[in-house]
Order: C-alpha cells, then sequence, then structure tokens
C-alpha cells in the first residue's frame, strides 16, 4: 500500500511547527514528541518534497491492466420523453475529436422505451455505432434498472471511455455505474483529451471554481466523465445517416426495481436562459426591483433574455432558474452583457465560456473584468439608458 | 427505524488560492465548517426522527478534527456519531471514500433510510450519495425535493428533474440526496450543546469493518489520481473603456451595431 512514512530521527532539531503547516490538509500531526500523519493526507506528497530527508512516499506497484481489451469512447444518449438532450450531441463531438486522436471508434449508448426515432437521428452525428435498449421498463428514470442496461452494454462493448451528461439523470446515474465497476468517475469537466495510451485527461474545477485539477485514470476502465450542457461544441448535423442503429436485448429479470413511479408532473415550460443566443445579466448594482426594467428593455432590443446573479434570487426578485453561476445554470451565449456584476469566481464559473463577454461595473478592480473582452467602467445607471436609446436608433435605422 | 446522514467537515470557504510558485494551495486560516448541503439532509433526518420517533446517526470520514461537525450535528439533535478515521483511508478519491463509508455504515448494524446532502461544497461532485447506494445494494434516488410519505416499508418521493418532477414509491432500505430547501435547517442549540457535551464521538478504524482488504481503501483504492491543481486561467481583459456613463452608453451600442448583434 502506497504511503507516506516519517523518519523521526530527521525530525530532531526541526519545529514541529513547521513541519506541521507544510502540509495543506492539516494531516500531520505531533504528539510533542513524533511527527505522525493522519487520515487527513490525500498523498499530495508537498511534504516530500519540502521536506525529502523526513517525508518518504512509498509506492507499491500494482499490476498493469491490459487497456488494449477496451476500445471505443460511448456517449450515454440523454433523453426527456422522445427529445435528445442537446449535451448528448456535444459529448458525441467531443468523443469524435478524441477518438480520431487514438484510432478508436465513437458509440452512442439509447436506453428507455419506444426511443428508436431518436436512435435514427443520431446517425447524422457521426457515431460510429448507435446501441439501443429497448423495454417498457425502461420508460422511466428509475436507477436500478438504467444502471443494469448500462452494465450490460459495458460488459458487451467494454468501451475504454464512457462520457455521461451533467444532467439530472446523469449525475446520478453515472457515479452507480462507475462505482458497479469499481472504476473512476471525474464529475463536471470542463475540459477533456486523451493520450495515445488511452488515458483519459479530465480537468474540472473544485472548491466552487476556485482551483482547477487535472486528474487522470491510470489503471481502470472504462474511464467516466460527466460534463455539464454547454461546455462543449456540438457538431453540425449531417444530411447522410451513416450506418444503422443496433438493438440490445437485456432480460426483463435484470430489470427488477425497488422503485415505483406514482405521478410525472411537468414543470410549468419557461424559456431556458442556457438557450439563449444573448443574456443580460443584472447583478446587484440594480439597487430595486422595478429597476430590473432596464435590463429587460435591453434583452428585448437584443432579442435576448435576462439572467441575474445569486443575491437578486436570494432577494426574489426573479426566477432561481435565472441564475448564473454553480449554483445555477451554466451558459455559452454567442454575447453575455453583465450588469453590475462583481464577478464572484462562483459566477464567472457558470458563464465564462460565452463567446463576447462585455462588462459593465462602477469598480475598475471588479473581478468580472478578468474574462470581459470589453471591460466597460461605469455606472450602470448612466450607461445602460443612453445603450438603449442608441440601439433603438440604430434599430429602427436598419428597417 | 434507524436513519444515518452522511456528514463532511469541509473548509469554511471556497474562496482558496493556489500559490503560483509551489502549486500549493493556501489554507492557512481558513476556518472548516460542516458542509452546508449536509445541513438540509440533517434537517430531514431530524424532522422524521421527531414524527416517526426514529434513531438518528451521522457519520463522517475525516481526520480527528472533523469530530467538530459531529459535535453540531449533537447539537442540532442527532443521537449518535461515528467518525471513519484511519491512515489507511488516506488519499482516498470519491470512490475509496465512498466505499469507506458504506463499509463504516454497514458496521453500524441496519440502516432503514440514509440520507446525504446533494453535494459538498469542495468536491462539488455530488457522486458520494449514489456510490453509497451502490456499494449496500440499495436502491438511491437523487435530488429529493419533498417526502410525501414514509411509513415501515416505503418512502415516497418529489424527485427533481430538468422538466418534471417525478414521484417515486422507494422500498427501504433505501437512500436519498435531498436538494437544499427541502426544509429549512435549524441551529444548533445551547441547550443540546450542553446536554451532549459528554457524548462520545465513536470512532471506526479500519479493523472495524467487514472487508478488510487494503486495497480497496486510501490512494489504493482509488482509480483516480490527481495529476496537479493549477489556478484557473484567466482571460486577458482585450479592451478596457472608461469615460462618461453617456458617451460609454452610445459606444457601447455602436460595438453591438458592428458586431452584428442589432
Amino acid at each position: 500500500m502506497s504511503k507516506i512514512i516519517v523518519h523521526q530521527n530527521a525530525v530532531k532539531g526541526k519545529s514541529h511547527d513547521a513541519l506541521i503547516k507544510v502540509c495543506p490538509f492539516n494531516a500531520i500531526e505531533s504528539d510533542g514528541k513524533e511527527i505522525s500523519i493522519n487520515s487527513g493526507c490525500r498523498m499530495c506528497k508537498i511534504c516530500v518534497k519540502r521536506y525529502p530527508d523526513v517525508f518518504e512516499f512509498v509506492e507499491e506497484k500494482v499490476a498493469e491492466i491490459d487497456k488494449s481489451k477496451w476500445r471505443g469512447i460511448a456517449v450515454y444518449i440523454d433523453h426527456i420523453e422522445d427529445s435528445i438532450h442537446p449535451v448528448s450531441f456535444e459529448l458525441i463531438g467531443k468523443a469524435r475529436e478524441m477518438a480520431a486522436k487514438i484510432g478508436h471508434p465513437v458509440y452512442c449508448l439509447l436506453m428507455g422505451s419506444k426511443v428508436g426515432s431518436m436512435a435514427e437521428e443520431l446517425l447524422h452525428y457521426g457515431a460510429d455505432g448507435v446501441y439501443l435498449y429497448d423495454k417498457p421498463e425502461l420508460l422511466h428514470f428509475r436507477i436500478e434498472p438504467y444502471t443494469a442496461v448500462f452494465e450490460d452494454f459495458i460488459n458487451r462493448i467494454k468501451p475504454s471511455i464512457v462520457l455521461v451528461g451533467g444532467t439530472t439523470v446523469g449525475r446520478s446515474l453515472a457515479p452507480r455505474v462507475a462505482a458497479r465497476f469499481r472504476t473512476g468517475l471525474t464529475a463536471d469537466c470542463t475540459m477533456l483529451d486523451v493520450q495515445k495510451n488511452t488515458d483519459l485527461d479530465q480537468i474540472r474545477p473544485a472548491y466552487g471554481g476556485n482551483i482547477m485539477a487535472h486528474i487522470h485514470t491510470p489503471n481502470h476502465r472504462p474511464q467516466f466523465a460527466t460534463v455539464r450542457y454547454k461546455i462543449f461544441d456540438a457538431p453540425e448535423r449531417q444530411d447522410d445517416a451513416s450506418g444503422k442503429p443496433e438493438y440490445l436485448d437485456i432480460g426483463s429479470d435484470k430489470l427488477a426495481s425497488r422503485i415505483k413511479v406514482l405521478e410525472v408532473k411537468k414543470k410549468e415550460k419557461v424559456k431556458s436562459i442556457e438557450d439563449a443566443d444573448v443574456i443580460v445579466v443584472a447583478g446587484r448594482a440594480f439597487k430595486k426591483e422595478d429597476d430590473l426594467s432596464i435590463a429587460y428593455e435591453l434583452a428585448d432590443l437584443l432579442g435576448g433574455m435576462v439572467a441575474v446573479t445569486r443575491p437578486l434570487i436570494e432577494a426574489g426578485w426573479a426566477d432561481p432558474r435565472l441564475q448564473i453561476g454553480l449554483s445555477g445554470r451554466t451558459v455559452k451565449p454567442k454575447l453575455i452583457i453583465t450588469c453590475g456584476v462583481s464577478g464572484a469566481i462562483q459566477f464567472v464559473a457558470g458563464m465564462n465560456n460565452a463567446d463576447t463577454v462585455i462588462a459593465i461595473n462602477k469598480d475598475p478592480k471588479a473581478q468580472i473584468f478578468s474574462v470581459a473582452h470589453y471591460a466597460v467602467i461605469g455606472d450602470i445607471y448612466e450607461i445602460l439608458p443612453e445603450m438603449i436609446g442608441k440601439l433603438r436608433a440604430l434599430k429602427t435605422n436598419n428597417r | 427505524m434507524n436513519i444515518t446522514v452522511c456528514i463532511k467537515q469541509v473548509p469554511g470557504t471556497s474562496e482558496v488560492e493556489i500559490d503560483e510558485k509551489t502549486g500549493v494551495l493556501k489554507r492557512e486560516g481558513i476556518d472548516s465548517k460542516m458542509n452546508p448541503y449536509d445541513l438540509y439532509a440533517l434537517e430531514t433526518a431530524l424532522r422524521i426522527k421527531s414524527d416517526k420517533n426514529a434513531g438518528l446517526r451521522v457519520i463522517s470520514m475525516g481526520p480527528p478534527q472533523a469530530e467538530a461537525v459531529i459535535r453540531e450535528a449533537y447539537m442540532m439533535g442527532a443521537d449518535e456519531g461515528y467518525l471513519l478515521t484511519d491512515r489507511k483511508f488516506a488519499g482516498a478519491d470519491v470512490l475509496a471514500t465512498s466505499y469507506a463509508l458504506s463499509q463504516g455504515i454497514r458496521s453500524l448494524g441496519h440502516s432503514d433510510l440514509i440520507i446525504t446532502g446533494k453535494m459538498t461544497t469542495d468536491g462539488d461532485t455530488a457522486q458520494v450519495g449514489p456510490e453509497i447506494a451502490e456499494y449496500l445494494q440499495i436502491p438511491h434516488v437523487a435530488n429529493v425535493l419533498r417526502i410525501l410519505e414514509l411509513n415501515e416499508k416505503s418512502i415516497t418521493v418529489e424527485m427533481n428533474m430538468a422538466e418534471s418532477v417525478e414521484i417515486q414509491e422507494v422500498l427501504l432500505p433505501c437512500l436519498i440526496t435531498v436538494e437544499k430547501d427541502i426544509y429549512q435547517p435549524r441551529l444548533p442549540s445551547f441547550k443540546l450543546k450542553l446536554k451532549t457535551a459528554d457524548r462520545p464521538v465513536h470512532y471506526i478504524t479500519f479493523n472495524d469493518l467487514e472487508d478488510k482488504d487494503e486495497s480497496h481503501y486510501g490512494l489504493k483504492g482509488s482509480p483516480t489520481q490527481v495529476l496537479k491543481i493549477f489556478p484557473p486561467p484567466a482571460k486577458t481583459t482585450s479592451e478596457r473603456w472608461e469615460g462618461k456613463g453617456e458617451e460609454l452608453g452610445q459606444r457601447l451600442a455602436e460595438k453591438l451595431h458592428e458586431l452584428k448583434f442589432i
């Protein structure tokens, strides 16, 4: 078992406090005589780097798996009734890009009840194979049957990499399947790449987006990753379809469940900010709820939507579905105009993939400016009405 | 009825920084607290405890300092607290953490209902709940908005989906992860603080677990490895505009016109 050992001889003459402080996870302890390492250790090896005479990393060699037995990049196709969730297309695009590097095929896994038409549609996005499980038991998402199907698929196809959308279903299903195979899953990856040896480079934010972590799964297959909607680009739909869907069967006994779906209540449909090409974001600089009308006016002129930051949700000024950020939605519009938004990292993580970012803020040091293409320093109450007037004039001239 | 709630100690703020030179997380002066999402799990369990006269255990994994969150759970009304702590658990990723927790939960005897928060604020993965359920071979429901009914045999919950709310009836034992705002969490009570001051926090070590294969725990039981951590890339500002409000407004409108947004 890999571990860090402490050479007590080398500790002598050194300040225990100094040694303890080296560890960012508070995993080094002193009882006054000896230094020891507690269970907080994350094996980051910082202590080994700083005090190589005191701390030593002892690694135990493990048998390496045969990675060539696992081939292909599989994408789980998420769908709501019979419409494919767009994150699935984005993942097919990413899968194709990576598969081309290692000469692997791209597979789609689709499960549900009466899902044949979706399979046909998937053939237009360049996957090499679409595998379907079409069973009445799979009509609603219930964790055990869906996991059983996923397990059956992996056992048959043996993909090296499995990509799952970070949707409500994906975030519940992917960890369950990964645990069944005792393999790794990296949640909410924002960047993915693949090594020649098929190892997946997974980069994701942690600590609310303040830190990026580069993660890999060196000795387990398949490698699971989830990715949120709007992180990658969807490929263009091709007129020609490639290949044909392949139906796989699974015994009904494997689809038994201890869950009964009693009712499905539709939520009232609101246009989602994730689908908007232009977003105007209202931040804390708005002094009162009525003033939001300025943001709405600007958004209307640009054919866009208004979104808000967390304080405005907390104030009850807007529907929580309009919130951008780690605790809200991730958006990737063509244009985002932030008005009086300071740019806390948790907000920025939800919008920094926008094509064009215009940020308006009074504070020249506002964090939002670090991600803005146009950093406009000024008061929204002075700038926005002027901007709206001018835009309206331009629009009239265009006609 | 026995309810087990999983809780975790996390840094008091997510405003952590990386030392650019050493690539080390700056943690100095950062307080720890209970993962805020766990408060909702605990509140849910506390309400069931008083409604159904259920027993309420909390379990956490972490270094001995993590005892603090178990104490806090006592102050809110939890009956018993367990801390999984052992050097053999060091270096655990999500999978190895979930496995150790599932083994720890098993070691406590039967749990009818296990409740976890939606996710943690330091890892943000939302994976531990479903993975524990898998290892315990029980069903789980994630993103629970409301509990509609709970009896000896089953629980009926509202599951939050993208475009719908699904009402699922699940046979016990099962695990649920609850959305924040399921209930407003209560504050720790001073009275309970005094009352539970002497209540022990039980430690669970490797030797207490049923599965004694070391390769399932800690670094060795972790399929994923962090190659490095780094600060998020900052986009450089391409243009910085200053001036009078009216001028800036005009300029912005013209820029949007030029970029063909109008």
